[in-house]
């Protein structure tokens, strides 16, 4: 007999196992997120970054204390505070609320977050709803002064402008008014009952909200509703390491489009175009960060697909129809609700099943 | 016609540098081997031999009354010194029959049947009959018995004879190396086949990460029209039955049907070696080709070895193991067994030995609730949900996951490789299978 190694260990198949796990996709998120919160800082100046810290750090303690509070380990207390969800969540609560948020308020949304949003369904991979959204709405519902637009702060800079030009330009988009962001603007504007004011109003909003600035930036708005561009090449991060598939964001900004976009053929001079609001509000951080949130989608691929269609179609409505400017928040967790119904009806048909399509 | 890969599948690192370009090498024969009488799909074996009988290289000394088993045969020429239980590579206990290896001299003395050399106008049950005696398996791992699948009844033709050259499973190269170095036996194998089950045209698929082996099997078909070679994108688990068919043909086997439903019959490699050996050579199928390697084997090589030699006397070949091995695996790393020792012998399935280090080798006793990141849905070349079956039978809701199909996983472990959480995700669904068929027993 030849030696044998002491230690060898005997379990089941497969013997190999991929690089990813629970950690790295959750740090990943969060890294592709940053793109969007140094957008935030520099656009809102202090108050963005203190909003920022707060958030992240409330989410990353108030896990501690509900694990704790579970009756869990040290250890395995240790290992969740790591993994990077809490982290998650905190950057994308502060990303949904506004920079003008005074600290408690911060800090009631992200005890809110994990405990309501995540831990009471039994914590990381058993909430139906997304908790940074959970938080929003709770806190939209119970301190709306402070999260209505007239509380918003207005962007101390711009991107490819001097703070001057930029708070000269503020001053001219906000006007006399009370609105702070481009939605606030549109809801005042199509809620007009004379046809002729209304007009006049989405002529203004064109004039005072082009696109290049939609784009890059330079608006009001919760911190991550300001810039596209940083979203979407936090997007193309969350791609390339395939954390996130075409399946939920992609069907979920066409329906956007096409529901908002229908209306405007119709009458142009009375709505906004849809590409106006694919680039306003939380849209495209709905659509690329929370909609896509793994735990609380469907796993069914066209199951994805429907859910996308479904929160698409929801926001738009909410925003053409409905008593609040944006959608996105609502219409995500309505779909989250909906996931456990999609994961049965769109199941996928077993390998060789009779009339599956081949 | 065929889109060379099919839907679902992971893409594991292959590890097949490492001995992809090593010429089969044979070796010593071991003082002692041991072969269980059960190392198929089927019926076990009744031993036809009895303790201090003499036995040749090739004789018969397992048989069964069954269809659905194939007789086993002594690999050396020596004297049989024990019919007990001994440990098998499944790590239950396997009763087996042992031979003392005789002198070098010895070995020339063989036992082998009466070969077919003119398998072309030959009677076909005589043809089945030789395939049968020869003590023929699947070599790819499942190790059905092949001479039932040249059977297929008279309402199931079979049109394509499909050769499997996936080897999708890291770390193995014994089929890549056959296709290299046993060629003509490999297409005459497969002619073979295609005669006995009457079918128009074999088609032999191999993974694109083979290139050499695609071009030299091209080349040396280009005689046969007949015969065919397709490239597949390489990924994992290609060479399962169903996928390869879906692969190379785009037919889908309906669900737990066989493939001679969509007029396919799939053979490995080795399969198709064996069977010209045994029609032109009259030899029974008493070696096989296998990859040891892995980071924890000191020379890492392709052997032929005779059946029934000891696992040890493989390693002591490779040049033993090194400080690092952690894991020894019988198989590929994908579905193959970890061993507690390397006291179990190489058996007809045997594709590989490998010894794996802790870096590589996986342990899932920590692991986290499912994240529903959905990789595992789209990793499962069935189609399943393995994120929810596993789940079920995690918490022992075995009707739950009865109706999720857990009888239709084929524990790939596709699944578990991609899986976030690190969830030992073949295992849970392996219980489940267990416990829904013990139901349904019952």
């Amino acid at each position: 007999m030849t030696e044998t190694p002491r230690e060898l260990t005997v379990t089941s198949s497969p013997h190999l196992a991929g690089e990813d796990s629970v950690p790295r996709i959750m740090h990943g998120v969060w890294l592709a997120l940053l793109p969007a919160a140094f957008a935030a800082v520099f656009v809102f100046g202090y108050q963005a970054l203190v909003v920022l810290l707060l958030a992240t750090l409330g989410c990353v303690i108030a896990e501690g204390l509900m694990l704790t509070l579970r009756g869990f380990s040290w250890k395995a207390v240790g290992r969740s505070l790591t993994d990077g969800s809490a982290i998650v969540t905190g950057v994308l609560l502060a990303l949904n609320l506004p920079a003008s948020s005074p600290w408690w308020l911060v800090l009631v949304g992200a005890l809110v977050a994990m405990s309501l949003g995540k831990h009471l369904f039994g914590g990381l991979g058993n909430n139906p709803f997304n908790p940074a959204l959970v938080a929003r709405v709770f806190l939209l519902i119970s301190f709306p002064t402070h999260m209505v637009a007239s509380a918003y702060t207005p962007p101390v800079a711009g991107f490819g402008e001097s703070s001057e030009k930029a708070a000269a330009r503020y001053e001219e988009q906000v006007d006399a008014r009370s609105y702070a962001t481009p939605l606030t603007a549109l809801q005042e504007a199509i809620e007009k009952s004379d046809p002729e004011e209304a007009r006049a109003a989405i002529a203004e909003l064109r004039r005072n909200y082009p696109m290049w600035h939609l784009f890059v930036g330079n608006i009001g708005g919760s911190l991550g509703e300001v810039s596209a561009l940083a979203l979407l090449l936090g997007a193309l991060l969350l791609f390339w390491r395939r954390s996130i598939t075409w399946h939920i964001p992609i069907p979920l900004l066409l329906a956007v489009l096409l529901t908002t976009g229908l209306p405007w053929l119709l009458a142009p001079d009375s709505f906004a175009n849809p590409l106006f609001h694919l680039l306003s509000g939380g849209l495209l951080l709905g659509a690329f960060f929370m909609a896509t949130d793994m735990v609380t989608s469907p796993v069914s691929p066209r199951g994805m697909v429907v859910f996308g269609v479904g929160i698409g179609v929801i926001t738009a409505v909410i925003r053409l129809w409905g008593g609040y400017p944006e959608g996105i928040s609502f219409a995500i967790l309505m779909m989250n609700g909906a996931v456990p119904l999609l994961d049965k009806y769109f199941k996928p048909a077993k390998f060789g099943a009779a009339g599956r399509r081949t | 016609m065929s889109n060379g890969t099919f839907t679902g599948g992971i893409h594991p690192p292959d590890y097949k540098e490492a001995t992809s370009q090593l010429a089969i090498e044979d070796i010593a024969l071991p003082d002692e081997i041991f072969i269980p009488l059960s190392q198929h799909i089927g019926a076990p074996c009744t031993a036809c031999v009895e303790v201090g009988a003499d036995v040749s290289k090739g004789q018969k000394i397992g048989d069964s009354e069954s269809f659905v088993s194939a007789p086993v045969c002594s690999s050396v020429t020596g004297r049989v010194t024990a019919i007990e239980k001994r440990k098998h590579f499944t790590g239950q206990e396997v009763l087996g029959v042992a031979i003392k290896v005789g002198s070098q001299e010895d070995q020339a003395k063989t036992n082998y049947l009466k070969a077919i050399p003119a398998w072309e106008e030959a009677d076909l049950d005589e043809l089945r009959k030789l395939v049968r005696e020869a003590g023929i398996v699947g070599l790819g791992g499942a190790a059905f018995p092949t001479s039932v699948k040249l059977s297929p009844p008279a309402d199931a033709p079979i049109d394509t004879v499909i050769i499997n050259g996936c080897e999708c499973e890291p770390f193995l190269t014994c089929d890549h190396r056959l296709l290299l170095e046993k060629t003509e036996d490999v297409i005459v194998g497969s002619l073979i086949m295609k005669r006995v089950v009457g079918a128009s045209r074999v088609i032999i698929g191999i993974e694109d990460n083979k290139p050499d082996a695609i071009a030299h099997m091209t080349k040396a078909t280009a005689s046969y029209p007949d015969v065919t070679v397709t490239a597949l994108h390489t990924k994992y688990p290609q060479g399962a039955e169903k996928q390869l068919i879906k692969a190379t043909i785009d037919r889908e086997v309906p669900m737990r049907g066989l493939p001679m439903k969509v007029g396919a019959l799939v053979h490995n490699v080795g399969t198709a070696l064996a069977l010209s050996e045994a029609v032109r050579l009259g030899k029974p199928l008493i070696e096989r080709v296998i990859t040891v390697s892995g980071p924890g084997v000191k020379r890492p090589c392709n052997l032929r070895v005779p059946l029934g030699t000891p696992l040890n006397h493989l390693i002591a070949h490779a040049g033993g193991l090194n400080a690092a091995a952690a894991r020894i695996v019988l198989g590929g790393p994908m579905t193959g067994w970890a061993q507690a020792d390397l006291s179990a012998s190489v058996v007809k399935g045997t594709s590989g030995l490998l010894a794996l280090d802790k870096a590589l080798a996986a342990t899932r006793d920590e692991y986290h609730d499912c994240v529903r990141c959905q990789r595992c849905v789209r990793a499962c070349p069935m189609y399943l949900y393995p994120n929810f079956l596993a789940t079920a039978a995690e918490h022992k809701q075995w009707s739950a996951a009865d109706k999720d199909g857990a009888l239709d996983c084929v524990e790939c472990g596709a699944c578990a490789f991609d899986c976030p959480a690190n969830r030992p995700m073949v295992r849970f669904i392996r219980d489940a299978k267990a416990a829904v068929m013990a139901r349904q027993r019952a």
